[in-house]
């Protein structure tokens, strides 16, 4: 029986303690980012600041785990310098790489470190060869991370045509993934991943009860009611519920969570190099539970390849965490191109 | 029972008779809320609290609604302490609601918010930026190791 080779597992975490959850229950790699609009997942409160980041790197490397920063937002005209900043502290920390999203911040950190380790983020937007490899022809970037609209046979052609190592998400919370390029939350409140940092900044949703039923705004627009006793997702506009002639739904993309346990064979027997589990927002409770059990089925994977079988308690803890407590193969499976 | 059945002791999901709340609410709710703000007190004094977020709580009127048990504890932070309110505000700037179960099982780290939020276990009205820092906040805090139990096995072998 030939080992199989197993994709690296990359975990996330928006705290320390949340970064040694996904050390101490398996993962190989952990991605974290700066407090501020550098960062996509730039919510109050989250996040490290530079003191819990020296000790997460160092926590990591004493357990022989990686660490990856991400600075996947777009520089702001005239604010070049804050996101060049960035950079230049994750190289002096010591990370492992940085995620990066921007060409011209990929050319300047190419230029100025050239030792520091470059992936492409799925902000990035590179979902061709031909759009990998020109990252890394041009900015050397070593991986890519695949943003989450191709088949598992659009992720194979990517890796037979590449140098450059793969990475697909794994698990976690899905949107309507127009990564990079999704202007839906400035539409309803100015602010975006790309500029500001954050999907539906907190500040703008409101929820509110009454007998029955919940309701949620964003920024005063009524983008969803719930029943008591029905699943609620996150604020954004992609998950409203809208009315649409006479109909009222969820017009452009239901809750859900992606869960690729079912086609973890596939994915290591095509060479995928990484799995990102999503979800820096969410507390180290989470991370321990999704990393514990993604470890025990990478494991299970690695030790026998042929008998792997889908352990029931694997789905139901990550069913369990699970956004609209449903969960799909994504596109991965879609049959329609 | 072994060491590691201890630890992986879990509080399960439950519901307190509606009796309980319907005497709860009918008592005063200020005990609940000295018990509380005394409780974060101490985790502001072993500083583990980042201070940053911390000064956004300053002024601001917080509402702890625990339904299953008609409990209700309400309290501001000001001066670098929580201090207990002895009126239930009408419009606290912040409310969280829950059964009893679910506010122990994100005391524990046993449950993930986001998850008990999803499976409407849990409510936040008010100001929800208030409420994403009040989370990530707790949800930084590095609690110190609780020193180890003595294993349970061992002092059970000596019954024989």
């Amino acid at each position: 029986m030939q080992p199989q080779k197993i994709p690296e597992l990359v975990c996330p975490a928006g705290s320390l303690p949340a970064l040694k959850a996904a050390v101490d229950n398996g993962a190989d790699t952990v991605y974290i980012g700066y407090r501020n609009d550098t960062n996509a997942r730039n919510f109050a409160g989250l996040n490290f600041d530079q003191k819990a980041m020296v000790e997460g790197i160092r926590y990591a490397h004493t357990h022989g785990k990686h660490v990856l920063m991400a600075i996947n937002t777009f520089p702001q005209p005239g604010r070049e310098a804050d996101w060049h900043q960035a950079v230049d502290g994750a190289a002096d920390l010591g990370v492992d790489a940085v995620i990066l999203a921007d060409i011209g911040l990929l050319d300047y950190a190419s230029t100025r470190h050239p030792d520091l380790r470059l992936h492409l983020s799925v902000q990035g937007s590179a979902t061709s060869y031909e759009a990998v490899n020109f990252a890394h022809r041009e900015f050397g970037a070593r991986r890519a991370v695949l943003p989450r609209v191709l088949t598992l046979a659009q992720v194979e052609l990517v890796i037979n045509n590449t140098p450059v190592e793969i990475e697909v998400f794994g698990f976690g919370s899905l949107c309507v993934m127009n990564e990079g390029r999704c202007w839906l939350s400035s539409y309803a409140t100015g602010e975006s991943p790309n500029t500001v940092g954050a999907c539906s900044p907190a500040k703008y949703v409101k929820w509110e009860k009454s007998p029955g039923q919940m309701s949620t705004r964003l920024n005063g627009i009524l983008i969803d009611r719930c029943a008591d006793n029905e699943a609620a997702g996150y604020p954004t506009l992609c998950k409203g519920r809208f009315e649409v002639n006479g109909e009222t739904y969820y017009a452009l993309e239901e809750p859900t969570s992606l869960n690729v346990i079912e086609i973890l064979p596939e994915i290591a027997r095509i060479g995928v190099s990484a799995i990102k589990v999503e979800g820096r927002q969410r507390s180290p409770t989470y991370v321990a539970q999704v990393t514990r059990t993604l470890r025990a089925a990478l494991d299970a994977l690695a030790s026998d390849s042929e008998h792997y079988h889908v352990q029931p308690a694997w789905q139901a803890d990550l069913a369990r965490v699970s956004e609209g407590n449903q969960a799909t193969l994504g596109a991965y499976n879609r049959p329609w191109r | 029972m072994s060491a590691s059945s201890l630890k992986s002791f879990s509080i399960p999901s439950f519901k307190l008779p509606a009796f309980v709340s319907s005497i709860g609410n009918k008592l005063p709710q200020w005990p609940h809320a000295v018990a509380l703000t005394a409780a974060l007190n101490a985790v502001v004094k072993m500083k583990l609290l980042p201070e940053d977020s911390l000064e956004r709580l300053e002024g601001r009127r917080f509402l702890v609604d625990v339904l299953d048990t008609g409990g209700r504890a309400s309290f501001t932070f000001r001066d670098g302490l929580f201090r207990p309110l002895f009126y239930l505000p009408e419009t606290p700037d912040l409310a969280f609601s829950a059964n009893l179960s679910a506010f122990l099982q994100l005391m524990a780290r046993q449950e993930d918010p986001d998850t008990l939020f999803f499976n409407r276990e849990l409510s936040i009205e008010g100001d929800t930026e208030l409420g994403l820092v009040v989370k990530n906040m707790l949800d930084a805090v590095e609690w110190p190791e609780l020193p180890k139990l003595p294993k349970l096995s061992n002092i059970l072998s000596f019954r024989t």
